[in-house]
Formats: structure tokens, C-alpha cells, sequence
């Protein structure tokens, strides 16, 4: 599998709604590994990839939030910017665009959570350019 | 019947209401004070000359102050619940039941009911009118019934089963309920039964929530509507084309007004029926409001019959609100959300003065979140809102919200909530 399992939340313009969201995932007992918010001026979506993603959308469905799971990809490099910026040179190279991505970084290393145009495409791009992708299983032991 | 001659039976009828209703303490009152005798119409026209009737009226005069017969001739009185101040009460004489009885067994035979048929009743009895009023309205159709009354779904299928009950009449959620007990059970409605008629009605449902029901049960299902006021049920039903509900004008004189001017509306447009009782002697009703939304279908109807049709209710006029001079139905709106599957059921509309402009915004709550993509979800709200502005004419702002998020109003849900200093 190249890809990795992401959970969005639907996240309504109101203050305290992010906390009572990551209140009922941490009395799940659910670990965050990566998470960003977007916004617009009405509601937010939050994105998060965490330790159980299928246990942690059931607990959110039960609390009545809206949310999906869905599939992104989460590829690594050196944490430096010509290298990054090689590695997104490919995806614009096959005509993929980037819809939303974040990183974080450990060290030297960075890591890309990333959704394309195409996700179909991914697969062509990450052999054909050599990128690293890093699997679920890894992911979770960051 | 031709349109002339329905209009000429309708005006003789109603100068005989006139003379007939003179006799209450009410309309003796009422109508000396407007000047109105039956001579005063010509014609039909001439019907907006006399005063409403409105709900308020036969609750001021509780329980018989709008009886024109003689107490000796009045058989049966039929009471609404009153949960919300005195109950209205209506009376009938034999002569009123037995029209009743011949309104509904009209409408029975218009969907295709015979006296071979076996005709289930699940309406509760006593002082609700779809008790009696289906009973004797299938009875006088000829058709065996059953008087099976409200609830015990279980004893309900057993009757279906054991009598061969071939029609239904029900609310449409206790349709649902028949059918998800049925499949408890083990049975196929569409074998197992020999049920292929259902009525249903006195409950708002969409054109979609029917279809749903004929699907699962594999019948016909035609609207009904009625209110105690006018009887009871049999005032107007749908006919084979399932598009519109023919009202009797026989029996009925209908007009449809908008609830603020209280001027007529042009067919095809909405706003709330009054209803005119033509064949009722007991208890005449004289341009009753009926608190109803609803619409003229234009355009005859494909069965031939001239009795023309109303479109399925929208709603409740109570509930109506006006934003820049446009009259505006929580149902409209809810129509529309509802053909979103990515919506949830509940909504509320506020309408709020912003920079001096009358603002409507409706919060409507997701389903489930359905994509994580921003253009999507915008384009969602684009797409209600413009499916809004072609139903009520103003671009209202959307707001998306989480399911739960609208709180839920114990009883009747709260829809509109009207903010304006300037009402």
C-alpha cells in the first residue's frame, strides 16, 4: 500500500469546537501523528493522521461529528529545501497538482503528507522519480 | 360534471349554506354585520364579500355556539385535542354523515377500490375523524372493513394476513413501521400479502417518501387530505395520475389567499386555502381558514375529472415569514435540502437585519462529511443556494453545520427564528 489513512473533521467556526474534538479522541486513547487545520471564514477542516484511524472515526460518528476517512500520501526526504523542492518538480513534471499538503520534520528528516490531483498517478510518479513514500506501518512508529 | 355546471351547483349550494348557517347565533351575528344575505350573491365573486371563519372563532364560541340545526337533529360532534386552548368541536346531522360517508367512498372508488376489497383501517377511532370517517366511507363503498385502529403493528399484519386486507390507510411513518416488522417477521409484503392500495395521509411526506412506500410494499399509494373542520377526510384526494389531489367543489368551495393581504393568489402560486362547506347542514363553515399551504394545480387533469386539483400541502401558513415583501415557507426550503443526500434533516432558518438589508440564512447540518476537499464542499453550498434562490426569489446565506449542532425543540421543531426589530 502506498498510501496511508487520514481522518478529516468537519470543524464548525465556533470557539472550543478543535477541543472538544481532540478531548473525545484522547479519552479514546488515540495518538496524533500529524495534524493541520484549514480554514475558511465559515468552518475549518481538520486533518489528522493518528494511531487508529478506524477507532478513531467511530468514536467522533458517535459524538455526532462529521468526518471521513480517506487516503493521502506521506513521502519523506531531506529536511532542505532544494531537496523538497526536486521531489515536488515531479509531481508538476506529470501533471499532478498538490491539493493540500503538510509537513513536519524529525531532525534531518522531513515528512510530506500529501493529497494530488490524481492519487492513480502516484504510483507511476513515485517509481518512475524514485521517491521515497513512507508505508502506514512505518508512519506509526515515528 | 362540467366546470359551468359545477360552478352554477356551487353557487346555488352556497346561498343555501347562507340561509342554513343564519340560523346559528354565530353566523346570525356575522353575518347581519357584513350585510349579507343569500341574495347578496350572484355569484362566485360575490363569496368574498363575507368574512373569514377562522379557528379562533369556533373556539370563542365552544362548543355549539356554530350549530345552525336544531340539537334534536344533531347526531355525532367531533373534537380536536385542544392541546393549545379550547377544542373545536364540529357537529353533524345524519344527513352531514351520510355525505361524509359518500365523499370518502368517492374518493376510495377513485383510486380503484370495489366492494370486493378489504379495507384496513389504522387510524386511531373516537374523536379523531380518519376513524370513523374511513370506516364509513369504505362501508358505504361496499368494501369489507376492518376497523384495526392505532398501533399493535403485529396484530396489524396478522389482520393483513388472516383477512386478506387488500388496502391500507395509514400515516406514512407507520407505513415504515408496517414494513420494517414486517421484514422482522419473515414477510415479503409482495408475496405474502395481497395488499395493493395504500392511503395515506395527516402527515407531511415528499412525492420521494411515496414512492418509497410503493416500492417496499409494492402497492399504489395516493394522498389524502382532510381536517376535522371539513368533516373529516374525503375533502380532496388524488386520483390514478398521482399528480395533485382533486378537491370536491360539489361539496367545497375552495380559494387560495396569501395569509398577510388575504387577496386571492393566482393558480399555480401559494398560499393558504379556505375552505366554504357546500352540503353540511348541522355546522355549516363559511370561508374557513384553514391555516394551510397549498396551491391550484392549472390545467385539467389527464382522468377528466373537473374538480380541480391541489398540489400536496406545504406547510402551515402560521409558519410563513416575508423578507423584502416575498412570502416565504419553512417547507420550501426544506423541500430543497432535503434532495441533498449529504445533508442531515434538520435545519433553522434566521432572518436578521445586517446593514439595514433583511438577511435569511439557513443552517443546515451535514450528514456525514463526504469529501475532505474545500471546492467541494463550497460547491455544495452553491448549489443549495442557488436551488434556494429559484424556489423564493433571495440569495440566502448557508451555513453548514455539525450534525446535532441545531438543538432540538421538544415537540414541534422550532424552523424559523426571526430576528428583525422591524418585523
Amino acid at each position: 500500500m502506498m498510501t496511508i489513512k487520514q481522518l478529516s473533521v468537519f470543524l464548525e467556526n465556533k470557539s472550543g469546537r478543535l477541543n472538544e474534538i481532540l478531548d473525545i479522541l484522547g479519552k479514546a486513547d488515540i495518538r496524533i501523528i500529524a495534524a493541520t487545520v484549514a480554514d475558511t471564514s465559515e468552518y475549518g477542516i481538520l486533518r489528522l493522521i493518528t494511531s487508529d484511524t478506524a477507532r478513531a472515526y467511530e468514536e467522533l460518528k458517535s459524538h455526532s461529528v462529521s468526518a471521513q476517512q480517506n487516503d493521502v500520501v506521506a513521502l519523506t526526504c531531506r529536511s532542505m529545501a532544494d531537496v523538497l523542492a526536486t521531489q515536488l518538480r515531479s509531481f508538476a513534471q506529470e501533471g499532478l497538482s498538490i491539493e493540500y499538503m503538510y509537513c513536519f520534520s524529525i531532525r534531518e528528516r522531513a515528512f510530506m503528507i500529501l493529497r494530488t490531483s490524481d492519487s492513480a498517478q502516484i504510483e507511476k510518479v513515485v517509481s518512475k522519480y524514485g521517491l521515497s513514500i513512507i508505508t502506514e506501518k512505518e508512519f506509526l512508529q515515528l | 360534471m362540467k366546470r359551468a355546471d359545477l360552478e352554477a351547483l356551487q353557487i346555488k349550494r352556497l346561498k343555501e349554506t347562507l340561509r342554513v348557517a343564519l340560523r346559528s347565533p354565530f353566523y346570525k351575528t356575522r353575518l347581519e354585520e357584513a350585510g349579507i344575505t343569500p341574495d347578496s350573491i350572484r355569484t362566485l365573486n360575490d363569496l368574498r364579500k363575507i368574512p373569514f371563519t377562522t379557528k379562533n372563532d369556533l373556539r370563542n364560541h365552544y362548543p355549539f355556539g356554530l350549530v345552525a340545526a336544531s340539537m334534536d337533529q344533531v347526531v355525532r360532534l367531533h373534537s380536536s385535542s385542544g392541546t393549545t386552548g379550547n377544542p373545536t368541536v364540529i357537529c353533524h346531522s345524519q344527513h352531514d354523515l351520510e355525505q361524509w360517508a359518500n365523499r370518502v367512498a368517492r374518493c376510495l372508488y377513485m383510486v380503484g377500490l370495489r366492494n370486493h376489497d378489504v379495507f384496513q383501517n389504522t387510524s386511531g377511532y373516537g374523536m379523531f375523524t380518519g376513524g370513523l370517517g374511513f370506516q364509513y366511507g369504505a362501508e358505504k363503498l361496499g368494501a369489507l372493513t376492518v376497523p384495526a385502529a392505532a398501533g399493535n403493528t403485529i396484530r396489524q399484519i396478522k389482520f393483513i394476513r388472516d383477512f386478506g386486507t387488500t388496502a391500507i390507510h395509514a400515516i406514512p411513518s407507520y407505513v415504515s413501521r408496517l414494513y420494517e416488522v414486517m421484514r422482522e417477521m419473515n414477510i415479503d409484503p409482495q408475496t405474502d400479502t395481497k395488499l395493493t392500495t395504500l392511503i395515506i395521509g395527516a402527515e407531511p411526506h415528499t412525492d420521494a417518501q411515496r414512492r418509497k412506500i410503493e416500492e417496499s410494499l409494492g402497492v399504489k399509494a395516493y394522498n389524502c387530505f382532510g381536517m376535522s373542520e371539513m368533516s373529516g377526510p374525503g375533502v380532496a384526494f388524488e386520483c390514478q395520475e398521482q399528480n395533485g389531489l382533486h378537491l370536491w367543489e360539489d361539496c367545497y368551495i375552495m380559494e387560495i389567499i396569501d395569509p398577510q393581504t388575504l387577496e386571492p393568489v393566482p393558480d399555480g402560486e401559494i398560499g393558504e386555502l379556505v375552505l366554504t362547506t357546500l352540503d353540511r347542514d348541522a355546522m355549516p363553515l363559511i370561508r374557513y381558514r384553514t391555516r394551510d399551504l397549498t396551491c391550484i394545480l392549472p390545467g385539467e387533469c389527464p382522468c377528466g375529472r373537473t374538480h380541480r386539483r391541489i398540489d400536496r400541502l406545504k406547510g402551515r401558513s402560521d409558519d410563513m415569514f416575508i423578507v423584502k415583501g416575498v412570502n416565504i415557507f419553512p417547507m420550501q426550503i426544506e423541500n430543497i435540502l432535503m434532495q441533498f443526500k449529504e445533508l442531515g434533516t434538520n435545519y433553522l432558518i434566521t432572518v436578521d437585519t445586517v446593514n439595514n438589508n433583511d438577511e435569511v440564512m439557513v443552517e443546515v447540518e451535514l450528514s456525514d462529511l463526504f469529501t475532505d476537499d474545500y471546492s467541494q464542499l463550497q460547491g455544495l453550498t452553491r448549489e443549495i443556494t442557488r436551488q434556494l434562490k429559484d424556489e423564493i426569489l433571495l440569495t440566502p446565506k448557508i451555513r453548514l453545520v455539525d450534525k446535532g449542532a441545531i438543538p432540538q425543540s421538544q415537540g414541534k421543531a422550532v424552523r424559523v427564528k426571526d430576528l428583525r426589530k422591524n418585523k
